[in-house]
């Protein structure tokens, strides 16, 4: 990333070809300028993305290697002393950690499956022909442009074990009107996924959409000439046919569902015990919280590879497959 | 035209209305209510007696939670945020597209890479260098960092890339430079992308809850989500307080949701396909 402040040391007249650059530079520079206009363009973009993104990604490798507590003045570094202690069960951080860890893991495999299949159901349905399509695709869509902080405090009344509306929709209907929705276990995963379902089904739904618009009719026609069921029709066609579409909404999903902090932070505390208590939610309390920077950093790149790791895993099971 | 939708399919409609909408109504309903009605056993859906005294505490009554500034903070930091996006996203997105430099490849290259790379990993960098700037604390903490995400940038370029050429090679035998021929004529044309990118930045920052409960302590700089979940952190809720606070922070997104849905539902699809 450094490259990227460095300007042309050399002038780049024209007179030597950019090594590799087959195509000459008059026919593809388009725009009339000095040599500077590219740059003066890129400028304000590139002093905020070197600023806090190349910077940073950096910043907080040297953070991780040192205890840095922020509100002490000396911050003696310690090596990969913050990374061996997340693997020494002796160490204070290693149970929060791991905890941490376990709870988004548990999080992932819970709300995955129904945030990639359910919004899916929900494409096919307004990929039908119906009036008012654009409509409802707006109203299943609304609940997303919320923010964590609505949702997790509007589903945290309405959950509530004693006087929450859920409970007391259920009682109404004669069913079970006593859950422990938001304190006892497995309610509290179930309640967090549920809500996560809630407020993002559109989203994927929407991606899913604009994949099966792109899937043409008459491969449909020809399946329904030749008699196909509705399931193989999902089978055979849209599924293969949405193959690109669900390895990014697979890949997507998994990140999304393992950044979760707002709905737990929000709406169990972390609780029941420390069940809910996600990576995320040990990270910044260690970090932001407690200040204890270092450790929270190293953590943080711990749960980058595991994450990049896992996409890689996701795109790789889901390729094309030639037999 | 084989596919008729029955009485099932409308019924299915219904029921999913009132699943994503319904929950909304309810907590609308609970602002109006008195303390202890939003707390008896069986819950009432409809308030007995309607009542304001939640906004009247929401606004006027509690010095040590400013609901009106947090909502004026959003507010502008919102704004200030997409602003800052737009200048900076169309014209590094501009020059990438349509412009042969140096290093093209490499800088894209990066810029595209961090699309990857999560973000919780600038978490605590980000807090060291805010504090360097003597930004925490300052709503420059909520606007400015966040711009320099890669998707803004990758955007607009995709977008400038599949407008017509023609409109700038007559610019410039007209004489134009290339500012002039960026400002007068490519942004004009790019209407639509600067209206998605514009209210999903808008959207995406009125929202943000982790960053502003960290940077951001005094009570009278917090942003609205920030501030609600301090209201809630209270020793007994005020349900009817945080329902009304929570709808104070839904209906202004919602509101410009209704006006711009189909550029929100475009540019998230579009994140799909190109992605």
């Amino acid at each position: 990333m450094a490259v990227t402040t460095a300007q042309p040391t050399r002038p780049p007249s024209g007179a030597t070809p950019a090594p590799g650059g087959r195509r000459s530079r008059g026919a593809t520079s388009g725009i009339h300028g000095s040599r500077w206009t590219p740059y003066l363009f890129l400028s304000p973009f590139l002093l905020l993305f070197i600023t806090f993104v190349a910077v940073p990604g950096v910043l907080g490798i040297w953070i991780s290697l040192h205890d840095w507590d922020f509100l002490l003045p000396n911050k003696p570094f310690v090596g990969a002393q913050n990374y061996a202690d997340l693997l020494d069960s002796g160490s204070p951080q290693f149970e929060a950690f791991w905890n941490g860890m376990k709870a988004t893991g548990i999080f992932v495999v819970i709300s995955v499956p129904f945030l990639v299949v359910l919004p899916l159901l929900l494409a096919i349905l307004l990929n039908r022909r119906f009036p008012g399509r654009t409509f409802f695709r707006a109203v299943f869509f609304a609940p997303f442009v919320l923010g964590v902080a609505v949702v997790g405090l509007m589903w945290r009344y309405l959950l509530d074990p004693s006087f929450g509306m859920v409970n007391g929709l259920l009682s109404a209907l004669g069913l079970p009107g006593d859950t422990a929705w938001t304190t006892e276990q497995p309610w509290a995963w179930i309640s967090l996924a549920a809500v996560t379902v809630w407020w993002t089904i559109g989203f994927n739904a929407v991606i899913y959409l604009a994949g099966l618009a792109d899937i043409p009719a008459e491969h449909y026609e020809a399946a329904e000439i030749d008699g196909a069921t509705p399931w193989q029709k999902l089978r055979y066609i849209t599924i293969p046919g949405l193959r690109p579409v669900l390895i990014f909404v697979v890949v997507t999903t998994v990140l999304a569902s393992a950044n979760m902090f707002g709905q737990s932070y929000l709406i169990t505390r972390g609780g029941p015990g420390d069940s809910t208590r996600t990576a995320i939610m040990e990270i910044t309390d260690l970090g932001l919280s407690q200040y204890r920077m270092g450790q929270a950093s190293a953590m943080s790149y711990v749960l980058a590879v595991f994450l990049a790791l896992i996409s890689l895993v996701n795109v790789w099971a889901l390729r094309e497959k030639k037999s | 035209m084989k596919r008729r939708n029955g009485p099932l399919f409308w019924l299915g409609m219904g029921v999913l209305s009132v699943i994503f909408i319904g929950p909304l109504l309810l907590v609308l309903l609970t602002a109006f209510k008195s303390q202890s009605e939003s707390r008896t056993v069986p819950p009432t859906y409809f308030p007995s007696e309607w009542s304001l005294r939640a906004f009247d505490v929401l606004f006027f009554q509690d010095a040590a939670s400013p609901v009106l500034r947090w909502f004026l903070n959003s507010m502008l930091a919102a704004t200030m945020h997409a602003a800052l996006v737009l200048v900076v996203c169309s014209l590094a997105g501009y020059a990438l597209a349509r412009m042969e430099f140096r290093f093209k490849k490499a800088i894209f290259g990066a810029i595209i890479l961090t699309l990857f790379v999560p973000g919780f990993i600038f978490l605590m960098p980000n807090f060291l260098l805010l504090d360097k700037l003597g930004w925490l604390d300052q709503i420059w903490a909520l606007v400015v960092p966040g711009a320099a995400g890669a998707f803004g940038v990758f955007f607009m370029r995709q977008f400038f890339m599949g407008l017509p050429r023609e409109l700038e090679e007559s610019a410039r035998l007209d004489g134009a430079g290339p500012f002039r021929t960026w400002w007068s004529i490519v942004l004009p044309n790019a209407r639509p992308a600067l209206v998605t990118l514009g209210v999903l930045s808008y959207l995406a920052n009125w929202n943000d809850f982790i960053w502003p409960i960290y940077v951001l302590f005094s009570p009278e700089r917090l942003t609205l989500p920030a501030g609600l979940s301090r209201l809630q952190g209270a020793y007994t809720i005020d349900y009817p307080v945080v329902m009304a606070g929570a709808m104070l922070a839904a209906i202004p997104v919602l509101a410009l949701y209704v006006f711009v849905q189909r550029y929100v539902i475009e540019g998230v699809a579009s994140s799909g396909v190109k992605g």
